[in-house]
């Protein structure tokens, strides 16, 4: 049981730095400090109109290969892993 | 040959794919017909369900809606792919693990509650039939215009040929026709956008052509920005809502996604929970693969569409106005009777209304690309 609790809370950990990143690429870049970001310039982009269009999306991939791969190895090391 | 002639050849030859595709793979048994046996590799389940995400809205509507819009579409890209992270990361992975086919299942098991399995049985119907009828007056369109017959008439031959379709093949039939679909929609919908990019910016990846130069050294968005000042819009790259309106509908957005019945099943039909994980990795990329192309569309479309019908006389308008007009999806009226086209946001003097669904089909001949 104690194995069990010790890979849940993990679990949980992975999800709460996921989702934080996942909320501050999207309502954070893209929505809440778009007008801020929007003074610097990423080529032709405004910063913030780029994270909304373009750079969440990006990050969104980013984050669920990231998950897949810590989750991967966690299943691993409890030997929680589907043969 | 008549371009009538070729549209029946093509058309012709996708569905006899899919159909064969579906006598190819059809169902044994009951875990075949629900979830394709859940043999099918992470790549393949990453397609299909790419290809059930590019349903009409995102495919047509999605990149007209943004080129009206301009940042404020950004509630669709980011609701819809933000929902997408929380369904793999809080409801895929979990569901896949408990075993069960469907979501109701799931609810009924995990909450030891027949009251609560029927509630989410009409859940999940009330979310189906809303989403379908949405689908199948696509469908209906499509066969109408193919087969020139009413749409009413479309949406039944429609629905019989989907029927015969899904009850053969079941999931495992869908699946690896949702494979051939992705390849051919995505084929359809990046072509135009390459050659539209390379003529405006010289880059052949529209991702980054819409925020390069143009041939005269300006940014292509700061061009836009400043023909929309002119005609009155609020600029595209900063758009005219709130943020806790941008905030609440991009939030509404992503939690409807993570629900959508069709794709939480597409991490049944797939080996392992782990497979199950990577698969929903794939499927974010062939989805990213549309939705951060549709963006660089709309400020391309949205760029050669003012600049070719803003005060241009009518007269001189090219041959795609006139035939969008006979649809009625375009609607110009000349209220000062200058003879020219006024587009410009004040609605008293504003002279042409344009349906946003257009665009995205209208898109290649406003570029003036060598097509029909």
């Amino acid at each position: 049981m104690e194995h069990l609790k010790k890979y849940w809370k993990r679990n949980l950990l992975y999800l709460f730095v996921l989702l934080l990143i996942w909320f501050s690429i999207s309502f954070g870049c893209g929505i809440l400090f778009v007008n801020e970001l929007n003074a610097i310039k990423l080529g032709g982009f405004k910063l913030g109109f780029w994270f909304a269009q373009q750079g969440a999306i990006y990050g969104f991939i980013v984050i669920i290969f990231i998950y897949t791969f810590l989750m991967n190895r966690l299943d691993k090391k409890f030997d929680l892993d589907e043969k | 040959m008549s371009v009538q002639i070729w549209t029946y050849i093509i058309v012709g030859i996708t569905f006899a794919l899919y159909i064969g595709i579906a006598i190819w793979s059809r169902a044994g048994s009951t875990g075949e017909f629900y979830v394709a046996g859940g043999g099918v590799h992470p790549i393949a389940n990453g397609m299909a369900t790419a290809a059930d995400w590019m349903s009409a809205a995102s495919f047509i509507s999605m990149a007209g809606i943004i080129s009206f819009a301009g940042y404020d579409g950004s509630v669709y890209l980011l609701g819809w792919t933000g929902g997408y992270v929380l369904l793999a990361l809080l409801l895929a992975p979990y569901l896949r693990k408990f075993g069960k086919f469907t979501v109701p299942d799931f609810v009924g098991d995990r909450y030891y509650s027949q009251t609560a399995r029927t509630v989410a049985v009409f859940c999940a119907l009330f979310v189906s039939f809303t989403y379908v009828a949405g689908q199948m007056r696509g469908v209906g369109v499509v066969f109408s215009r193919f087969l020139e017959v009413p749409v009413n008439y479309g949406v039944v031959i429609g629905m019989f040929i989907v029927f015969f379709y899904a009850v053969m093949g079941g999931m495992k039939g869908i699946t690896y026709t949702q494979v051939a679909q992705y390849c051919i929609l995505i084929f359809a919908f990046m072509v135009p956008a390459i050659f539209i990019s390379i003529l405006l910016t010289d880059h052949a990846i529209p991702q980054l052509g819409f925020g390069a130069r143009l041939a005269d050294g300006t940014y292509l968005l700061d061009k836009l920005d400043g023909l929309h000042e002119e005609l009155g819009f609020a600029r595209y790259t900063e758009g005219a809502r709130g943020m806790w309106d941008m905030f609440c509908i991009t939030g509404a957005l992503m939690a409807g996604t993570a629900g959508l019945p069709h794709v939480i099943v597409r991490f049944f039909t797939v080996p392992r929970v782990r497979d199950a994980r990577l698969s929903a990795g794939y499927a974010l990329i062939f989805i990213a693969i549309l939705y951060t192309t549709a963006p660089a569309i709309a400020v391309f479309a949205r760029t050669n569409l003012i600049e070719t019908v803003s005060e241009t006389p009518y007269s001189k308008l090219p041959a795609w106005f006139g035939k969008w007009e006979k649809t009625g999806l375009i609607i110009f009226e000349d209220k000062n009777g200058d003879g020219k086209v006024q587009y410009v946001a004040n609605k008293d003097l504003n002279e042409l209304t344009i349906d946003h669904d257009i665009i995205v089909l209208a898109n290649p001949e406003i570029a003036k690309l060598p097509i029909g």
